[in-house]
């Protein structure tokens, strides 16, 4: 049980990585994209081949499975760059599917028996599952703050301009096509690492495992959370990871089927879009330009929002 | 003195319609021009080509001298968010606010490319003097302010980068006589306080024209009409077919 937890846990902060990418796209810069499986790919097969196939560490194959998913996220991000809404969706839902595709049909069996991460001569093995939750998180934390200082900056606020209103943005001087691409290859760099760290999991890298169901999950956590705030999302990933794994967790996996999280975390949706469409968190307030010191903003992360701006 | 923005023989097509037929026209420094015309005679198609959102089919623009549209066989025209840094401040139709941030977040989203957080400060003061409901909405999100308050807030966002010239779509648009009346009054005073260089598109001929020193006449993608505001009020056509006398 207690094993089981600590499994969710790791999932848990693998998925809050891939929803702060998708929240950098949809939440800050609102475009509706469902790619998110497709960086996630990308990243761990880039960490498979490196750490595998070069042999290579892990420590190597992170910055560069970021690098390889912002490639190609700029690569998505250009073309689709006139697209809005339901279009930029389907367009980029076809681009996510073309990516597993290709994986699927260069090597139907994917990889196995990946080396495992290593530091200071130390193993993250799957079987000691404290450790592997420790770097996860850490890593989530980071992205957190790095992610939160972006939305309060300069830049995020030019993303907000151009999610709210694009020919207000641009009048103001705000170059859209730049924000746009820009938030699209920082959201697939997130997206990388995390397929990095499911990678350094698993050791595996099956292309089966990067469906169109996985970004499905990732937009929900988002929305789940509530669009735009950071704190929302991870927690979106926890209850989706959560309802995804329930059946096994009550050890009702022979009754209930797998399909049945799929049907619970629909009910939940439709649930929240009733009674709370803005997010269990809400919406991000537009905080920015902030006059506090680091210190006093990471003081203050922990409390509770402050009433500043309410 | 060159005018500071010359529009020579423009021709806007979309497809097969041409929504503009070799328009000319020049605003010069430190004047109101007014633009009217009625529904479809392409007066926003005309603000739109200023601001690079449509490609000329024949034609130039030039701001400050230097040539920022021609047609697209010669090369591509400067982008919107350029034109911003270049001193052109567009207030869109439909006014186009940020509705979930507050009147003061809008207003430090105009001053984007200002990089000078203390000139940002002075100069929101300034606006919140010239518009005092803005001053008394600024921690308001902006969707809570009326469509008045709203037009004026989309102004004041224009002006935050003190901009050399705005370009003002249908501020009127929507709005109640009497809350129009106030915005062209504003509208003025910008002008004469600001030194800011004003073009004015609105199908409110009476009180553009008499906000305004000069006015130019479209009329199905064609310049019909060109003189002083005066003389247009009083010319018999305009009065017959925009003044309803």
């Amino acid at each position: 049980m207690l094993n089981f937890f600590q499994l969710i846990i790791i999932y848990a902060g693998i998925y809050a990585l891939m929803a702060i990418g998708q929240n950098c796209i949809t939440g800050n810069t609102g475009m509706l994209s469902l790619c998110h499986a497709g960086f996630f790919c990308i990243g761990s097969y880039a960490t498979g081949i490196i750490c595998k196939t070069l042999g290579l560490s892990f420590w190597f194959s992170l910055p560069v499975a970021a690098l390889c998913s912002a490639a190609v996220g700029f690569l998505i991000g250009v073309p689709t760059l006139r697209l809005k809404g339901d279009y930029l969706c389907i367009a980029t839902l076809g681009l996510g599917e073309i990516i597993r595709n290709i994986a699927t049909n260069v090597n139907p069996v994917g990889m196995m028996a990946i080396p495992r991460a290593e530091l200071f001569g130390y193993q993250f093995s799957s079987r000691n599952k404290i450790t592997f939750i420790i770097l996860v998180w850490c890593f989530v934390l980071i992205a957190y703050f790095l992610f939160r200082q972006l939305a309060h900056s300069r830049i995020g606020r030019a993303m907000i301009a151009v999610r709210e209103d694009e020919v207000a943005a641009q009048s103001n001087g705000i170059n859209v096509a730049k924000y746009k691409i820009g938030s699209f290859t920082l959201g697939a760099a997130i997206g990388g690492t995390a397929g990095c760290f499911a990678t350094a999991y698993t050791l595996t890298v099956q292309p089966g495992s990067y469906t169109f169901m996985v970004s499905v999950m990732v937009l929900c956590m988002v929305v789940l959370g509530g669009m735009g705030n950071l704190k929302g999302v991870i927690l979106g990933a926890f209850i989706i990871e959560f309802i995804q794994y329930f059946p096994q967790l009550v050890g009702l996996s022979s009754v209930i089927p797998a399909q049945a999280s799929q049907i619970i975390y629909g009910l939940v949706l439709v649930i929240m879009m009733i009674c709370r469409p803005q997010g269990i968190l809400g919406r991000d307030n537009y905080r920015y330009g902030d006059p506090r010191s680091l210190r006093e903003k990471i003081r203050d992360s922990f409390k509770r929002p402050s009433k500043k701006e309410a | 003195m060159a005018p500071l923005l010359s529009i020579e023989n423009i021709t806007v097509r979309y497809g097969a319609i041409e929504a503009l037929h070799q328009v000319s026209m020049s605003v010069d420094e430190g004047d109101v021009v007014a633009l009217i015309g009625a529904n479809g005679a392409g007066k926003s198609t005309l603000l739109k080509a200023i601001v690079g959102q449509v490609p000329l089919a024949g034609g130039s623009i030039s701001f400050k001298g230097e040539e920022v549209c021609t047609s697209a066989k010669h090369k591509k025209s400067v982008p919107t968010h350029l034109l911003a840094a270049k001193g052109i401040a567009l207030v869109p139709e439909g006014r186009h606010v940020f509705a979930d941030m507050t009147v003061e977040e809008n207003l430090d989203m105009g001053a984007f490319l200002v990089r000078d957080q203390e000139a940002i400060e002075k100069k929101k003061e300034e606006m919140y003097d010239f518009f005092p409901i803005l001053g008394a909405r600024r921690k308001q999100k902006t969707r809570s302010l009326s469509g008045g308050e709203q037009q004026m807030m989309a102004i004041a966002r224009a002006l935050m980068s003190s901009p050399h010239m705005i370009l003002l779509d249908e501020p009127g648009l929507g709005l109640a006589p009497l809350v129009v009346q106030d915005i062209f009054q504003k509208i003025k005073l910008i002008n004469e306080e600001e030194k800011v260089t004003v073009f004015l598109v609105e199908q409110n001929a009476r009180l553009a024209l008499k906000a305004s020193s000069k006015g130019y006449c479209l009329e199905n993608g064609s310049i019909v009409l060109a003189d002083s505001s005066q003389a247009l009020l009083d010319n018999d056509k305009v009065r017959a077919a925009y003044l309803g006398e």
